[in-house]
């Protein structure tokens, strides 16, 4: 798409793009190159000299059992908190989308939680689910469960996951209610008159329709349980116990930053730049044209 | 229309369970918050002898007051102060940086448009997760450590901001712009007084998303500010528990947690059309 009418000139247009273009290229370019360039050396001890080992790095981190983990830990992390949150998400949506009045109430009521950051929501549950004081953990003794999340690692994950979802499903709420209140009512109502059940419908009509919605929410939750639910990982369990919740980004700060080993940081970023890339493309590909089933 | 919608529409018990069912997802959202709520507003032996009360206590004011002006490292009005200032920031720098540019792309044609228009996409990979100690380098070698400019700065390109004014900006009728050329205005006066105006609710539903995304932010702030009284709010909690075997002071912390969320809570309810527009522009 093109504007028709432009104005004239050169030296306006440029100096209006000057403020972004420095900004991207001081503090998104140049560390992005950095970290490829970085990526390919490991610095002695004593940080003076580095010595170049190609793509020695990615064939450590690769072989590296620790890495091959982290990756296992971040793809069942981000499977768990997509389904959790837009199942949860969804649930609710379908609910409200019955009510005739009052959908607007439950809306507003659901979806402040989107302005608590996931550090506080880490904070939260690490506060409901503390092995010393915390309520839930403590009731949980009463009925005989021994809850201890800082030894047991399956605990560990169910913590952060459930933490990570809760935030979410305002997100996700918002989009799933305003998906199936765009579905025409005629449609249902059609097939109510011909006698089929909610959960026909449901699977006939409002799943197919529903689908653009689902796939879009699919991306940017497993964008949002990639890189932005550190702080969910930090406040609550550092990664621990065991690395049991270290995901890959997670494990890019704490080898970077507590481990100081930049050559192995610089890798796994541009590992997970990869990644981020691949997202980005399959969003603006699909989600820009709009899957209709 | 009710009769109409009667067809699909739950009656009696059905009814109710529709509500049911939505009440139990509200009090699943509030119960941590209402948790904490609680945890700011008794003493520490209450919590430390579990089960702690469910119900508040009266120490609300005592446990408000020793967080805001004394705080655990740093008191936490500062934090309050520099999490303002840090999302006034991202909010503001991002919009006027990003509403530029859409202005200068979508009304001029010059030599690289399109490769800046691709790296500005481009930036949508680069998340500061994945350049985390190259930024951090970068920022150091400006002396940006413990700074406001270094909280702010590297946070502020925005692709999703210039896509959203680009957008916007291709749907201003083209007689206006062929009316400002005509009567011979300069482009920053038609900029000024023709698109900034008619762009106004787009930039007021940007900063609201913008505005909690900043506050939020916990990983950077977590890098770039060692010194306690350059802590944001929202990740200095985590440096207010102890980090031996002593009990966290759970009350003062819970009541820096609420305080860390109120303000980005009453923007979205205040402002709830603006968030949820912002929110689907923006993802678009």
């Amino acid at each position: 798409m093109e504007k028709r009418v432009t104005f004239k000139g050169w030296f306006l247009p440029l100096l209006l793009v000057l403020p972004q273009a420095i900004v991207s290229a001081v503090f998104f370019f140049y560390p992005a190159g950095q970290a490829v360039w970085q990526s390919m050396f490991i610095p002695d001890p004593f940080g003076l000299k580095s010595q170049f080992v190609g793509l020695g790095n990615f064939e450590y981190l690769l072989g590296n059992s620790y890495y091959r983990a982290s990756f296992v830990t971040t793809a069942i992390f981000s499977t768990l908190v997509t389904v959790v949150s837009m199942g949860v998400a969804l649930y609710l949506a379908l609910l409200a989308d019955r009510l005739i009045k009052g959908s607007g109430t439950y809306r507003t009521l659901l979806i402040w939680p989107y302005a608590v950051a996931p550090a506080i929501a880490g904070v939260l549950w690490l506060f409901m689910f503390n092995t010393r004081v915390g309520v839930v953990a403590w009731y949980l003794g009463v009925l005989g469960y021994d809850w201890n999340h800082v030894l047991n690692g399956t605990e560990a994950m169910g913590l952060v996951v459930v933490a990570s979802s809760w935030g979410r499903i305002s997100y996700n709420f918002l989009f799933f209610l305003a998906g199936l209140q765009a579905i025409p009512k005629s449609v249902i109502e059609a097939a109510a008159i011909d006698g089929a059940h909610f959960w026909t419908r449901f699977r006939t009509i409002v799943w197919p329709l529903l689908s653009p919605t689902t796939f879009f929410l699919l991306v940017v939750n497993i964008v949002y349980a990639f890189f932005e639910t550190f702080g969910v990982i930090h406040t609550i369990t550092a990664g621990g116990p065991q690395q049991a919740t270290t995901i890959l980004v997670y494990k890019v700060f704490s080898d970077g930053f507590v481990g100081q080993d930049l050559g192995s940081s610089a890798a796994q970023s541009v590992i997970l730049l990869i990644v981020v890339s691949a997202l980005t493309i399959v969003q603006f590909k699909f989600v820009e044209r709009r899957v209709h089933y | 229309m009710s009769g109409q919608s009667g067809m699909v529409e739950k009656r009696g018990a059905g009814l109710w369970l529709t509500h049911a069912g939505l009440i139990v997802g509200v009090l699943f959202i509030f119960f941590p918050i209402w948790l904490a709520f609680v945890a700011s507003t008794v003493t520490q032996p209450e919590i430390a002898r579990p089960p702690m009360p469910l119900l508040p206590g009266d120490q609300f004011f005592e446990n408000y007051r020793k967080a805001l002006l004394s705080g655990v490292n740093a008191p936490v009005a500062t934090m309050l102060l520099n999490s303002l200032v840090m999302a006034m920031g991202i909010a503001v720098g991002k919009i006027v940086i990003s509403i530029l540019s859409a202005f200068a792309i979508v009304y001029f044609k010059f030599p690289g448009r399109k490769a800046f228009f691709w790296l500005i996409f481009l930036t949508l990979m680069l998340p500061v997760e994945v350049r985390i100690v190259p930024t951090y380098e970068v920022a150091a070698g400006f002396g940006m450590l413990n700074s406001y400019s270094g909280l702010i700065f590297p946070l502020i390109a925005s692709a999703t901001a210039t896509f959203l004014f680009r957008q916007f900006f291709m749907t201003v009728p083209d007689e206006l712009a062929e009316a400002a050329r005509v009567d011979g205005a300069r482009p920053m006066r038609f900029f000024r007084d023709i698109l900034i105006p008619m762009s106004r609710t787009n930039i007021a539903a940007l900063f609201v998303i913008l505005f909690i995304y900043g506050w939020n932010q916990y990983l950077w702030p977590l890098l770039i500010t060692t010194d306690p009284s350059m802590n944001t709010i929202v990740m200095g909690i985590k440096q207010m528990f102890p980090s031996g075997d002593d009990i966290a002071d759970w009350p003062v912390i819970m009541a820096t947690s609420i305080l860390a969320m109120l303000p980005p809570i009453l923007v979205v309810v205040s402002m709830q059309k603006l968030f949820i527009r912002g929110l689907v522009e923006s993802e678009k």
